[in-house]
């Protein structure tokens, strides 16, 4: 009962936080920049054609008109037309909301990976060298700029050793080649579909470099996260009788110790996924990930503000459904979090 | 300097060494680059993209500057960018806070559920659509990311007030009829203020590496002033046959923002306080 209540009450909190941010960037699209409507008009426009964007675009109306007319559009999922490219925003938010997805789940599991391994391993050599190299690790993750790293990671695997490819989603030999029939928009989806295992492996390869580069700040947040929990459990006494009926080590470790340090799992979860959307901008522009991310920042330098107010608007319910789904989960795994 | 070393640790001393050199480098630049002219922007086209060497001890960039003067006059950017978005972020985010736990009820509620809006964005592109909206510069990137950082103080100022506002000593103030803005001036607002300067201190960092996002983005300060997000963006096209154009400005930025993680994290242990997401 006091479940159902909290979830009831978490959603109701996340639905009045949609309209908050609605309103908020329909303030900062429609109403701060200085002329949308010669923006709309297209470059070097005449008066005449400045004055039929104002009227197409509902410039002359009451604010709170402008406003009502524009979040009925955002919750019916029109999003308007690009000014640049005059393309139906919500048709290339199809095409490339998978590709960031897909990007944003790669990475999730990547940290989950490289982050837990890690941390039981310094939480079982507290204070040697593991523990040592593992913190100053996830310090450095923190410190390192996204867009330097991404840089990095293609010069060394790409450029130096050759091993991964320098950026894209596919190689050209397929893309272009052989294309893949497009159902999902998510290519290892796609690529499973149609039987292609050589496309599969294909997109595996250049997923590997951006997710990596997404996945180095959470890993380092559930390495040190994992660390804390396990080694507040390798001193309780079930652990403790493991080890003295004489079971090996990694046994006491992943066997009976992890399971139960699992908690920070999906904290981690929820925060990686969050940061793979917002680092997705900075990440796809370098890898060349026809994304969220890509498209956003073309917007940015033709000014195309429907496009960018309709990323952030997606992104960040995203995000917010995202962490009430966290919020539940963690809620139905641990009920006192309910009861706070 | 053994009782600094005692406090921070040596890690934590060495990180406080490389801020401050930075800030001087900052402070001083035009006698410290080698090129100071470059450093502000003046093209140099007989050396185009040439690699490190005894002149050019970082290379130069694609108009022939000296990469390290323009690091060394960048300096100035970064910094004031991070000091500038913490301190304007202070500014929204402590009186709102001040007010939401002094005040409580529906003040409180109403002020609270708005910060809840900001926070429900990831701050990067919050950030960005605000920087596009007022167009890239100085002032507007510092203020673009001002407006997705302050809700963090809000909230820190909020639950210092709760605390203090039972406090006997307010209560007192209270009942000898001080006035409320009186006694958020004078009893409450210096109490908080420490925290606060603490968690403002450590998320310099953070700050400036946010705004270095904006700027490897094109929304940051406008050529030809020099500013490492900006240079590392602009070596891309280089990149990575001509390496140091980006790597030099990126190394810099990652050397600057793990000396405030690693002082930070020395400070943590002692003070308490939170780690921000990076860009």
């Amino acid at each position: 009962m006091e479940l159902l209540r909290y979830i009831l009450r978490r959603t109701v909190l996340s639905a009045f936080v949609v309209v908050g941010v609605t309103f908020l960037v329909f303030i900062v699209a429609q109403v701060v920049p200085s002329d949308p409507a010669a923006l709309y008009a297209g470059p070097r426009p005449t008066a005449e054609q400045i004055e039929k964007a104002r009227q197409e675009l509902n410039l002359d109306a009451p604010l709170p008109a402008r406003f009502a007319t524009f979040a009925a559009a955002m919750a019916s999922g029109d999003f308007g037309v690009s000014y640049k490219s005059r393309r139906l925003i919500a048709e290339d938010l199809k095409a490339y909301l998978p590709a960031t997805l897909e990007l944003a789940v790669f990475s999730t599991g990547l940290a989950l990976l490289i982050g837990i391994p890690l941390g039981v391993l310094a939480a079982a050599r507290q204070g040697r060298w593991p523990d040592r190299l593992g913190s100053f690790g996830s310090i450095a993750a923190v410190a390192m700029p996204t867009f330097f790293l991404a840089m990095i990671l293609q010069l060394v695997f790409a450029q130096w050793l050759g091993i991964l490819p320098l950026s894209g989603r596919l190689s050209r030999e397929i893309a272009i080649g052989a294309p893949l029939p497009v159902v999902t928009n998510f290519t290892l989806v796609d690529a499973l579909l149609a039987g292609r295992l050589d496309a599969f492996g294909n997109a595996v390869t250049h997923l590997v470099l951006p997710a990596l580069t997404l996945a180095s700040y959470p890993a380092g947040v559930a390495m040190r996260l994992t660390r804390s929990a396990m080694i507040e459990i390798l001193e309780r006494r079930h652990v403790v009788a493991a080890r003295t009926l004489g079971l090996s080590e990694p046994r006491i470790l992943f066997g009976h110790a992890l399971p139960n340090a699992m908690g920070p799992a999906l904290t981690v979860i929820g925060l990686s996924f969050a940061y793979a959307l917002t680092g997705a901008v900075l990440v796809e522009i370098i890898f060349a990930w026809p994304g969220l991310g890509r498209y956003v920042s073309e917007a940015i330098l033709a000014k195309d503000f429907p496009v960018i107010a309709a990323v952030t608007m997606v992104v960040t319910i995203c995000y917010v459904v995202m962490n009430l789904l966290i919020d539940i989960a963690q809620a139905l795994v641990d009920p006192r979090v309910a009861l706070s | 300097m053994k009782k600094l070393v005692h406090r921070l640790g040596w890690p934590g001393t060495i990180a406080l060494a490389v801020v401050l050199l930075f800030v001087f480098v900052g402070l001083f630049a035009p006698w410290i680059a080698p090129y100071p002219a470059q450093g502000a922007g003046a093209p140099n086209v007989l050396a185009k993209l040439a690699p490190p060497s005894a002149d050019y001890w970082l290379g130069t960039d694609h108009l022939g500057r000296d990469i390290l003067s323009r690091i060394i006059y960048g300096t100035r950017v970064s910094l004031t960018n991070g000091v500038l978005i913490v301190a304007f972020s202070l500014l929204i985010g402590l009186p709102v806070g001040l007010a939401a736990g002094y005040f409580g009820g529906w003040i409180d509620e109403a002020l609270m559920r708005g910060t809840d809006v900001f926070l429900a964005f990831p701050a990067l592109l919050l950030a960005v659509l605000m920087a596009a909206a007022l167009g890239p510069g100085f002032l507007n990137s510092i203020i673009a990311v001002a407006v997705t950082w302050w809700p963090w103080y809000a909230r820190l100022a909020r639950a210092e007030v709760l605390v203090l506002r039972g406090q006997p000593y307010v209560e007192a103030a209270r009942l000898a009829g001080v006035s409320h803005p009186r006694i958020i001036a004078r009893h409450i607002l210096p109490a908080t203020g420490r925290p606060l300067t603490v968690q403002a201190a450590l998320d310099v960092g953070p700050a400036l590496l946010t705004a270095a996002a904006l700027s490897f983005l094109g929304l940051g300060v406008l050529p030809p002033t020099a500013d490492w997000g900006q240079m590392v963006d602009a070596g891309r096209k280089f990149f990575p046959a001509r390496w140091w154009y980006s790597a030099m400005p990126g190394l810099t930025i990652f050397i600057v923002a793990l000396a405030f993680s690693v002082l930070g994290d020395a400070l943590r242990e002692r003070k308490g306080g939170t780690v921000r997401a990076p860009a």
